[in-house]
């Protein structure tokens, strides 16, 4: 059995992961450098959230290798629709549960654990919301919350499951700059998108997931094909190319040749200008 | 007013009732909080089974009781991991079937129909110094393992699902918050009985709640009104003449009837204010124009 090379973070041979005994992805191959940023696409009930939750070792493993380099500090940021809003607790609290570990066995913090949160606060920029109630937030400011709790840990590798689910076009800017900021400074980073054209389009690399397996691991170039995605998704998909852009469009189910037998199938065109998608 | 001080059991029963609703509501605000209320309930009348098997075979009340207590916990913890089942399905079946042994055994044994009721009603003015270091260090265990685990079981209240991701054991301290759950019960079944213990588990917590956002702050104003309406119940008690378990729980009840209000008059007024504001910022809109 090979083990986790120098230059790998982590490294998934194998895999097949699930819950209760029913596998919910196999034959999962995967290979993570430090410094990554990656994105995992695919329809809904496929399979992202597992595979990002596997990074952390929770699913049950019913087949393969999973390893993540020993000291990796794992920051993880789930989907704000699973949290409980109406908890009676503030900003800054939720960012100091990260660092439960620190003074694990008292229940308060210490001055320099609250000095931590204020700066990693700022630094997301919601510092003048720390004494605020979760519930009073906006859809990007839970973002922030729960990445400033994920953060406050000084991690190597992130995950976040959804991270721009719910937010306004340019709220999902500032986070993926936020993200892409965080990898320049040598984070990994890994999350999980519905966003083709927000989101994953503009990732330097793509795992699309269908079929309970990865069925296409790379550069959106070469993930966001209509071939790959409409294994994927089920359905045709029109990829536009505008310069550096890609656009993917669903192709309605009664458009004429929509399954390919009056028409070629959908394929890549190349356009000089495309409209904005964020203005959709 | 200061007759209830002159008697010893009066005394017993005030410092009884004062260290059970201030640790019942200091475990009942993780309680609510996980939306576990009807546990509360369940585990008091699983316990009550306890403690009626441990009457018969002469075995100590305590021990015995939460020995049951822990092994219904963890009967509801096995059951509840089926999804088939659920938590509050498998709580529904294992709390009932150890309420049902209790009583099987009493209508075996008809002759403790008198220990029967003190169970389900509770009898604190019964209460031996014996009883009360009993309580005291029940209630002094708990306390630790809250102060110890605090921060791990305020993650996991908040966020279960990603705890284990931050290092946290989930099965570990959600066990231990069990059986310190299932003392709580055993603890204040002579104070409350059987059939108010869930009041005094959720009823300080949701007043709590209904006051402020912060959970340090939630949680210091539910223990401040578990003991004040404990020791308030017994002592008032004394002079209308009724259960003391149950006159503790209408105190709390009449707090919880009063935050309610407060809280409603409040919302009134910020709705008028809001009101007012819009008139105004209508009438000098009109005037500018």
């Amino acid at each position: 059995m090979a083990t986790i090379g120098v230059d790998q973070l982590v490294r998934l041979e194998g895999v097949a992961v699930g819950y209760e005994g029913v596998a919910a992805l196999r034959d999962i191959d995967l290979q993570i450098a430090p410094g990554e940023l990656i994105g995992i696409v695919g329809p809904s009930g496929c399979g992202k959230t597992t595979l990002l939750r596997s990074l952390l070792g929770e699913p049950e493993l019913y087949a393969g290798t999973a390893e993540v380099a020993s000291h990796t500090r794992v920051g993880y940021v789930p989907q704000v629709e699973t949290v409980d809003w109406n908890f009676p607790i503030t900003v800054e609290q939720v960012a100091l549960l990260g660092s439960w570990r620190t003074n694990r066995w008292l229940p308060w913090t210490s001055r320099a654990e609250r000095s931590r949160a204020r700066v990693v606060l700022a630094q997301l920029g919601i510092a003048d919301l720390a004494d605020r109630p979760i519930r009073a937030l906006s859809g990007g400011q839970q973002q922030r919350t729960f990445l400033a709790r994920a953060l406050i840990r000084s991690p190597d590798l992130l995950l976040l499951d959804e991270p721009t689910s719910g937010v306004d076009i340019k709220t999902r800017h500032e986070i993926l700059h936020q993200l892409a900021a965080l990898n320049s400074a040598g984070v990994t980073v890994v999350l999980t998108t519905h966003d083709l054209n927000g989101v994953a389009s503009h990732l330097p690399r793509l795992i699309a997931l269908g079929e309970q397996t990865v069925l296409a691991d790379g550069p959106p170039s070469e993930v966001l094909q209509p071939k790959i995605l409409e294994r994927a998704y089920g359905q045709p998909m029109l990829v536009v190319q505008s310069g550096h852009e890609t656009y993917v469009l669903p192709v309605p189910e009664e458009a004429p040749g929509a399954h390919g037998d009056d028409l070629p199938p959908p394929e890549v065109v190349s356009v000089v200008a495309a409209p904005d998608r964020d203005d959709a | 007013m200061l007759e209830p001080f002159e008697f010893g059991f009066m005394q017993r029963a005030m410092i009884a009732a004062t260290l059970v609703g201030s640790v019942t509501a200091a475990v009942g605000v993780f309680v609510i909080l996980r939306r576990l209320a009807y546990i509360g309930h369940g585990l008091a009348h699983s316990i009550f089974g306890g403690a009626v098997v441990s009457f018969t075979i002469g075995f100590n009340f305590f021990l015995g009781a939460s020995i049951w207590g822990a092994f219904s916990v963890f009967l509801i913890n096995q059951a509840a991991r089926r999804r088939q089942i659920g938590g509050d399905a498998a709580i529904g079946i294992v709390t009932t079937a150890a309420f049902a042994i209790g009583i099987a055994v009493i209508s075996r044994a008809r002759s403790f129909t008198r220990d029967f009721e003190a169970a389900l009603f509770g009898e604190i003015l019964g209460i031996t110094n014996q009883d009360l270091y009993v309580t005291t260090g029940m209630v002094i265990l708990i306390a630790l393992v809250l102060f110890l685990l605090w921060k791990p079981l305020v993650f996991i209240t908040f966020d279960n699902d990603v705890a284990e991701s931050y290092g946290i054991s989930v099965r570990w301290v959600e066990a231990i918050f069990s059986l310190a759950l299932a003392a709580t019960v055993v603890a204040a079944l002579q104070v409350l009985g059987v059939t108010l213990i869930a009041a005094a588990l959720v009823i300080p917590p949701v007043v709590a709640r209904m006051l402020t956002d912060s959970f340090p702050r939630m949680f210091i104003i539910a223990v401040f009104i578990g003991a004040l309406t404990g020791f308030i119940g017994v002592y008032v008690s004394w002079f209308v003449d009724v259960s003391s378990g149950a006159t503790v729980v209408l105190v709390q009840s009449a707090v919880f009837a009063l935050a309610l209000s407060w809280g409603v008059l409040e919302s009134r007024r910020g709705l008028r204010a809001a009101r007012r504001t819009e008139r105004l910022a209508g009438l000098e809109r009109s005037l500018n124009d």
